[in-house]
């Protein structure tokens, strides 16, 4: 693959647990009856033998994954992050956080990129929820390449770790040499009168406004943040004391995720103007995944006019 | 309901009657350090402890491939509590099988102690798999024989959960997942006391017919006294070696507060405080040969 090409994360997710599973034979996928959604059926078809489809019962897949877990292997869960990080909350708490035992949770089609499914399957609040129980690693995935190597990081690491990954197709913006590393956070253009913060799909968009806030006469920094916890305080607070300006962009909810991670370390470090655009604590709707973006005030020109009445201030 | 089964596995009856009158014995000590246990902490869960005591016994002293010395020895049958407010009774079973000493108990409920007030599998040894959050431990369970059959590993999974805890969707989840799959090495015991902890089982959510309904899901039921040893054990015996070609359910139906005149089938025994005067009555109910630790 190369920067530029559309590949849906979903799909990279699928081949990469698939190639981690050829490596290691200690690598288990378990989903709850969403295999071609989540794209995890690659793996599946490659190793029926350990994939295990538990059927339409997510509580009883969580919990289950951490049995398996607590024996040694790697099992990778697999479902819409609604159903997750929703109904099986208490499961990834119990079973797997509090235990601290070695699952991987991909929560699939994360925030508005369900197609249209609408409100019942956007989940604009997983990142808040596994954000707030301890143990819990929290990763906000981008392109395809940053996916496939959290997945490979996440194997690595012993411990739970909640994956977060999208639907729709999202631009390729790393290539082969990205150094992936769970718990930093990349600053992906440099710029000084106002610093665009963006996580998961997120990001090509804080790139294109950056762009265009370029040829405006504005230089904005872009901050990338795949792991949302444990946070790598450094380039924030770098960019705090260099600009003091910020624009949150993310695929979520301002309450409980990115923006309110970056508005909690700079009151700490740093306080400085903060504006934050995502899901303003509201429900969904049925949509094409861009339409609802702008409707939401979540697109590329919301970001721009963000930054430019910032950089004003 | 409760029948007995007479074709005990063939095993010499001198020593059979040997055998259950030690594990009645251990069962009447796990039931004397749990009234020891809540006693001195001021608090914690009564009636669940004492009816699953006689389980606790027989898994612990008979059933069960164990090494008290390695309790993280990577073939060792597993044990879940999924009626976790009961721990008292597993702690009790723990310590006097040598994972622990018997001192520890006086800790429960305190901070900073292994023994917290539902089981902890990072904290406290022997413990497989933490607990406390209700229909939990069937799933989990099914996991571990899973993780088992994918390593070629021979242990069993024993998980003992409660009657009221039926009560949770998940608990059928996995019932119907197990059934299904046919999982091999995987025991079931439900501690059918009768009691959750607002009101009787039959006013609150009626189970009955609980063996039917699992038998419905595919499961191998058995049906035993749970508070009688001579049942009990070869009904265990029976249902480990039967898991050994699909999932196998016991259901165990006992008392709550067995064992303690005052406690025994009454609601308001779930948890709560025993005073000095009623746990000097409980001991001596339970033959305790001292009060005191």
């Amino acid at each position: 693959m190369s920067i530029g090409d559309r590949i849906a994360p979903r799909v990279a997710f699928g081949e990469a647990i698939t190639e981690l599973g050829r490596a290691s034979s200690d690598v288990v996928v378990l989903d709850a009856d969403v295999s071609t959604s989540t794209m995890t059926c690659i793996f599946r078809d490659a190793f029926p033998d350990r994939f295990y489809n538990v059927g339409i019962a997510e509580q009883h897949m969580f919990t289950m994954a951490a049995g398996i877990a607590s024996t040694g292997l790697i099992p990778f869960v697999s479902t819409f992050a609604c159903f997750a990080t929703r109904r099986a909350a208490d499961q990834i708490h119990i079973s797997i956080a509090y235990t601290g035992l070695n699952v991987k949770i991909n929560g699939a089609y994360g925030g508005v990129a369900v197609g249209q499914a609408g409100a019942t399957h956007q989940a604009f609040e997983d990142l808040a929820i596994m954000r707030a129980i301890p143990n819990m690693v929290v990763l906000d995935l981008c392109d395809a390449v940053e996916t496939r190597a959290a997945v490979f990081a996440a194997a690595d690491y012993d411990g739970p770790v909640y994956l977060r990954t999208v639907r729709c197709e999202v631009p390729v913006i790393f290539d082969e040499a990205y150094d992936f590393e769970i718990g930093r956070g990349y600053v992906l253009r440099d710029g000084s009168d106002v610093a665009i913060v963006s996580s998961g799909m997120m990001t090509p968009k804080a790139l294109d406004a950056a762009a265009q806030l370029e040829s405006l006469g504005i230089s904005a920094r872009v901050l990338h943040y795949p792991t949302l916890k444990p946070f790598d305080r450094g380039p924030l607070v770098r960019a705090a004391h260099e600009i003091g300006r910020f624009v949150t962009i993310e695929n979520h909810s301002v309450i409980g995720g990115l923006g309110s991670t970056v508005a909690e370390v700079l009151a700490e470090e740093k306080p400085s103007h903060v504006r934050r655009l995502g899901m303003q604590d509201s429900f969904g709707e049925s949509g094409d995944d861009e339409a609802f973006l702008t409707k939401y005030g979540m697109n590329t020109q919301h970001i721009v006019q963000a930054a430019r009445e910032l950089a004003k201030e | 309901m409760i029948h007995s089964r007479m074709n005990v596995p063939c095993r010499n009856h001198t020593a059979m009657t040997v055998e259950i009158s030690e594990l009645e014995e251990k069962a009447r000590r796990i039931r004397e350090l749990v009234i020891r246990t809540v006693h001195h902490a001021g608090v914690g869960h009564v009636g669940g402890p004492l009816s699953m005591a006689d389980v606790m016994a027989a898994l612990y002293f008979r059933i069960l491939r164990l090494r008290p010395d390695e309790p993280n020895w990577e073939v060792r049958d597993r044990f879940i509590l999924s009626k976790g407010h009961s721990t008292s009774a597993w702690y009790a079973a723990l310590a006097e099988r040598g994972f622990f000493p018997v001192e520890h108990l006086k800790q429960m409920y305190r901070l900073n102690s292994p023994l917290q007030g539902h089981p902890d599998m990072k904290k406290t040894a022997g413990v497989d798999m933490s607990s406390g959050s209700l229909g939990q431990g069937l799933s989990a369970g099914i996991g571990m024989a899973i993780g088992a059959a994918h390593k070629g590993q021979d242990f069993r999974v024993f998980v003992l959960q409660g009657d009221g805890e039926c009560d949770e969707g998940q608990v059928w989840e996995a019932a119907l997942y197990g059934g299904h799959h046919q999982i091999r090495n995987l025991v079931l015991i439900i501690d059918c006391n009768r009691l959750q902890q607002t009101g009787r089982i039959e006013s609150t959510l009626n189970l009955d017919p609980l063996d039917e309904k699992l038998r419905a899901f595919r499961w191998t039921v058995l049906e035993c006294n749970g508070n009688q040893m001579s049942d009990l054990l070869p009904t265990l015996e029976r249902a480990r070696d039967l898991s050994a070609e699909g999932p196998v359910a016991v259901v165990s139906h006992t008392v709550k507060g067995h064992g303690v005149s005052f406690a025994a089938d009454r609601v308001e025994w779930h948890a709560k405080t025993i005073t000095d005067d009623l746990a000097r009555q409980a001991l001596e109910e339970l033959g305790a040969a001292d009060v005191n630790w």
